[in-house]
């Protein structure tokens, strides 16, 4: 019924204007955050410069004066002058190149290498497998059960024709991911429990609870790992020996059991008194309660702590160091220890850096994805 | 199996108790045999505690297959025992943990750069059986400074790694020799290393070996001097639980067999030829074609031209592993060269 037609000019009669000033847009933002007065311009052309400055000194350093291998003399010892002469104008990786098998795996004999690193992609594959969701349900048992199993037998090996292999000389990455990972699975649910426990209306459990955590939170994982090491050992009958790396893992279990127990119960804190009182309400036994109410809601609140406890744990398993365990780091550090490497640190320890982050990187975004999908409903 | 599994656990606490109660040490042994010897006997392999990485002394290479000084006194051992110098398991222990590791019977011996002291022998529980490295503690400065002496470094500032004997020495050498310094310390070797080369201190303390490692690894060794006065004496050696002396012996012996085999012109090319053509009764009796010296220690009688043909003798182990490092033989040359310190008794 209009008689607007599609040709109509909305406007009639007034001149055509020139376009607004872009708000939008690459060029809209930087003119908005970098260059927006004299001084912003200002502070904007020092710091590129000084960005562009350090880019460029780095890849210098990184891969246009990097040196990649070195040869070896007669007697198998790397020849470095040609990367003492660089004066550390340049990086030097052939330290990656000539032992990066020694810091991946450690003293682990060297024909056999590839069971430890078919040992790290199973862990891997683990931790992909467990994050899916699809798989949140009973076939995690068997799974975790299988591939730690595999795990173990490759390690160890003396099945199936595999020569058998002494945990003194298991090292690097295997070490790394076996520690954290045990120890942060072992630990989660005895963290529940003990978060639960600290929470309980029995006074016996309650102190017992009380009593381990501030135990465990007043000394450090270090003093921990040397009682493990040093005095656990000596109260142990003659020609009994609890294999060290064990020894180490307990410790760890426990010292993060009682970290993450701390964050479950802020968690279980966090939630109103109501959820208890209609869960009791509804006639629901202690264990229904805990399992179907209060701990999912509970755990759902807590991943961002939860997580950053697990990466500082990940991080944490280099301690073993002291107790003469070769994980990833120790491994990196004992390889400059030979004459011929010594002073090419940096190198190493960005090797060994790339691998941490690698795997910290990959928690710190899965647990935002996690926490952004379990939390869905709280979103506005 | 339930029923074993609980009966070893009180079993295991009841030892506990028994042991921290009555104080007794876990490494008390009967007069007589050598629990030690049996239990590496029925093992099939003796256990070696090394450094977790020392250079020279005991560090893995590229391949993780472990080399040095220390690591060939563990495989002699393992080749007079076995005459297989890969039964031997190598267990890396930091200076925390290597008591613990022997006390417990974690490693049946250590070779791990240890300081043989009167407290260490006598209340921790162990045998020294020989000095394998004679050590001590010493300066090393930059040539350009100009110093020559220790006594000139008075109002210098020192680098030294924390923790260890080597503080305390420094320490105690001050007070005696009415020099004041700023200590700088450091833990890290290689940190320490660094402070020194980029002039963060006057001198670097620390073993005169560690110093001539440390010297050689630099771009212009040249640069660097280290100074004569050595200022403690630090006799390093492999060593066992106290009360099993046929163990002790039979280590003891395998360092003098090494020393008396370097005297004696034994090498690992040549041992063979001087088993079957060498006319001295002693190389006779030492690589076992006349007496039964062998059968006295427990082991079979050509154990010493085994090792020799597998690591020769000290002086070639010590120019496998300690000169390409720019370590000198000095008091570890032998007995009968001046200056040197390395005597074997002899094999009769």
């Amino acid at each position: 019924m209009s008689d607007i037609t599609v040709n109509t000019p909305l406007t009639s009669g007034s001149e055509h204007r020139a376009a607004p000033i872009s708000a939008i847009g690459p060029v809209a933002w930087l003119r908005e955050n970098l260059f927006s007065g004299w001084l912003s311009t200002a502070v904007t052309l020092v710091l590129g410069y000084l960005i562009i400055r350090a880019v460029m000194g780095f890849v210098d350093w990184a891969f246009i004066n990097a040196i990649w291998s070195v040869p070896l003399n007669a007697n198998g010892v790397a020849q470095t002058q040609a990367c003492r002469e660089l004066h550390g104008s340049g990086a030097c990786w052939a330290v990656v190149t000539e032992k990066h098998r020694f810091m991946l795996f450690g003293t682990y004999p060297y024909e056999q290498h590839w069971r430890p690193a078919v040992v790290c992609l199973l862990f891997i594959g683990l931790f992909i497998v467990s994050a899916m969701r699809r798989f949140w349900n009973w076939t995690l048992i068997p799974i975790w059960m299988v591939t730690l199993t595999a795990i173990g037998m490759l390690m160890w090996g003396g099945v199936f024709g595999l020569p058998f292999v002494q945990q003194e000389r298991w090292g690097g990455l295997p070490i790394t991911l076996i520690l954290s990972t045990f120890g942060l699975a072992f630990a989660f649910p005895l963290s529940i429990l003990v978060a639960l426990g600290r929470r309980s209306n029995l006074p016996a459990i309650k102190v017992l609870c009380v009593v381990y955590v501030e135990l465990i939170r007043g000394v450090p994982l270090i003093s921990l790992l040397f009682m493990a090491s040093v005095m656990f050992p000596l109260f142990l009958p003659e020609g009994m020996n609890i294999d060290k790396l064990l020894r180490a893992q307990i410790a760890i279990i426990l010292f993060a059991g009682a970290y993450l127990a701390e964050v479950v119960r802020a968690g279980l804190q966090s939630l109103p008194k109501g959820q208890y009182e209609a869960a009791d309400a509804m006639g629901l036994s202690y264990w229904q309660k805990t399992g179907f109410i209060i701990l999912p809601q509970a755990l759902r609140m807590v991943i961002p702590p939860l997580v950053n406890t697990f990466i500082g744990f990940f991080k944490d398993t280099s301690l073993v160091l002291i107790i003469g365990i070769f994980d990833l780091l120790t491994a990196g550090k004992t390889a400059i220890v030979e004459p011929a490497w010594q002073g090419f640190g940096v190198e190493v320890y960005i090797f060994v850096g790339l691998i941490y982050l690698v795997f910290c990187f990959a928690m710190s975004k899965y647990s935002q994805g996690l926490e952004a999908d379990l939390n869905r409903h709280r979103r506005r | 199996m339930k029923q074993v599994s609980r009966h070893s656990v009180f079993r295991m606490l009841g030892a506990a108790v028994v042991a921290s109660v009555m104080a007794l040490p876990a490494w008390a042994q009967p007069a007589g045999g050598s629990p030690t010897l049996d239990a590496i006997r029925a093992r099939g392999t003796l256990v070696c505690g090394v450094n977790s990485g020392l250079a020279g002394f005991a560090q893995p290479d590229s391949r993780g297959e472990w080399r040095g000084f220390d690591v060939d006194y563990c495989r002699a051992v393992a080749i007079a025992l076995f005459n297989d110098p890969s039964k031997v398991r190598f267990v890396p222990t930091t200076a925390q943990n290597r008591f613990t590791a022997l006390q417990s019977g974690e490693v049946d011996m250590l070779a791990r750069n240890t300081t043989w002291t009167l407290s260490r022998d006598t209340s921790l529980g162990f045998d020294f059986p020989a000095i394998s490295f004679f050590d001590g503690q010493g300066f090393m400065v930059k040539a350009s400074l100009g110093v020559n002496t220790a006594r000139e470094l008075d109002g210098a500032s020192i680098c030294v790694q924390p923790g260890t004997t080597t503080e305390q020495n420094l320490t105690e050498w001050a007070r005696a020799a009415r020099v004041t310094f700023t200590p700088v310390v450091i833990e890290r070797l290689e940190e320490v290393v660094g402070a020194f080369v980029a002039g963060r201190c006057d001198a670097f303390t620390t073993d005169v070996s560690g110093l001539a490692a440390v010297r050689s690894a630099q771009a212009n060794p040249a640069a660097y001097t280290i100074l004569p006065d050595v200022i403690s004496k630090e006799p390093l050696g492999p060593l066992v639980r106290h009360g099993d002396q046929a163990f002790a012996d039979l280590v003891r012996w395998t360092h003098f067999g090494l020393v008396a085999a370097e005297e004696f012109g034994i090498t690992a090319a040549n041992v063979q030829q001087m088993t079957a053509n060498d006319a001295r009764p002693e190389v006779q009796r030492m690589l076992g074609k006349t007496g039964d010296l062998g059968k006295m220690l427990g082991v079979d009688p050509a154990w010493l031209a085994r090792i020799i043909a597998s690591t020769g003798n000290y002086g070639e182990i010590f120019a496998r592993h300690l000169t390409p490092i720019g370590i000198q033989r000095g008091p570890n040359a032998l007995w009968t060269t001046p200056g040197g310190q390395q005597y074997a008794p002899p094999f009769r």
